[in-house]
């Protein structure tokens, strides 16, 4: 599994990339995080407001954080 | 009832002499304090349901079928409900473009989003009463459709960055939340930003009860009143590297006004604090030459001095 956390790097990106990390450790899966920081690859998602979760190159979703439990929920 | 209860607390459990002065500045502290709350409590969750249908990629699909004019104000009002942090301004800026939106309506967006802000709009309502609350929107729009013609008609898309117009954007199709899941976001999104401006909601309102029962009322008047003919764009220059916080200069502002401060001095001051911000200056210099970027402010900043003027002379009675 491949998640992608796309942020420019604000204070509610960190927070996503963190709560990610911490949704995988407890439910235990292997998944491989990638935190995307470039405009362009952002955009490419069709993205506009950040942060943003996609998971195997799907989009989540964007515009807001959320909690390791609701994150562990989608994985 | 608010009102009973804070005089119920400071006079008679504290027991403070009513019309005295800690008397006077404690109850007005109480009670602004409980009325703001309760008032950000409700509106915060509301705006917040209502955001969740406005996503920015809705608001580009809408905005894409507009051109000038019934664009600048569409964006302009989409602006206030279409939920962006300061953080993505870039990345929408580029969609916003590269869907063929024209950069003026863009700009429309782009001021109309910080200046008319939920927080200072229910800090507004709960210290002034909704008529003030109501010229803060209106104003705010009309400085948002207005700039944005402005920038529409000086054809300045030259000094857009030049890697904007390459990106492409992809398909997004994002899931649509269930209402269920919006309640809960609109919960969570209360309590977070509760939690974070609440200190600065207590400080201003203090400051605010502290000026209301000590300051003296001719100092601002000398420098802040009617009389002083640089006072709004006085107050714009003051106003741009004091960045966000509506939450906390309000009660503060308010409390000046009491002592002799225009009202049009202090809707510009407002409008600076939210719209002309120097971070905000930071993040479009990713986007936009330096050019483009000092006429943006120097259009908005004009605006609101022109605001500002217009409801001293307005309000002047």
């Amino acid at each position: 599994m491949k998640i992608e956390v796309l942020g420019t790097g604000c204070a509610k990106c960190k927070a996503l990339h963190e709560a990610v990390q911490t949704a995988v450790r407890e439910k235990g899966v292997e998944a491989e995080i990638v935190k995307v920081e470039d405009i362009p690859s952002i955009m490419g998602h069709g993205v506009m407001s950040t942060p943003a979760l996609v998971i195997d190159g799907k989009v989540v979703f964007s515009g807001r954080t959320a909690t390791a439990e609701e994150i562990g929920g989608l994985l | 009832m608010l009102k009973q209860f804070a005089d119920y607390l400071v006079f008679t459990l504290i027991g403070l002499a009513p019309g005295s002065r800690p008397g006077e500045a404690l109850d007005f502290f109480v009670y602004d304090t409980l009325k703001i709350f309760l008032l950000l409590t409700t509106i915060v969750f509301v705006v917040a349901i209502i955001r969740s249908y406005f996503s920015p990629e809705r608001t580009r699909r809408i905005l894409s079928h507009n051109r000038e004019y019934v664009g600048n104000v569409l964006a302009a009002l989409l602006g206030i409900v279409t939920p962006f942090c300061s953080c993505s301004a870039v990345p929408l800026f580029i969609g916003f473009v590269e869907s063929g939106i024209p950069l003026g309506v863009t700009f429309s967006f782009l001021i109309s989003s910080p200046m008319v802000n939920e927080i200072a709009l229910i800090m507004l309502w709960g210290l002034f009463g909704w008529k003030i609350a109501m010229i803060y929107v209106g104003t705010g729009l009309l400085v948002a459709v207005t700039a944005g013609i402005a920038i529409g008609r000086l054809r300045m898309e030259k000094y857009v960055q030049d890697y904007v117009w390459e990106v492409k954007v992809g398909q997004a199709g994002i899931q649509e939340q269930s209402f269920r899941e919006k309640i809960d976001y609109a919960r969570n999104y209360t309590r977070e930003l509760l939690k974070k401006i609440w200190p600065y909601v207590v400080i201003g309102v203090g400051m605010g009860a502290f000026i209301h029962g000590y300051a003296p009322a001719d100092f601002l008047l000398k420098y802040a009143g009617r009389g002083n003919p640089f006072a709004v764009p006085l107050a714009v220059l003051i106003g741009v590297p004091l960045y966000s916080n509506a939450a906390g200069i309000i009660p503060v502002v308010q409390a000046l006004m009491e002592k002799g401060m225009a009202v049009g001095t202090v809707l510009a001051f407002m409008m600076a604090v939210t719209a002309l911000s120097f971070p905000e200056a930071v993040i479009l210099k990713n986007v936009l030459k330096t050019r483009l970027l000092v006429t943006f402010f120097g259009i908005v900043a004009t605006a609101i001095v022109i605001v500002g003027y217009l409801f001293n002379a307005i309000l002047a009675t």
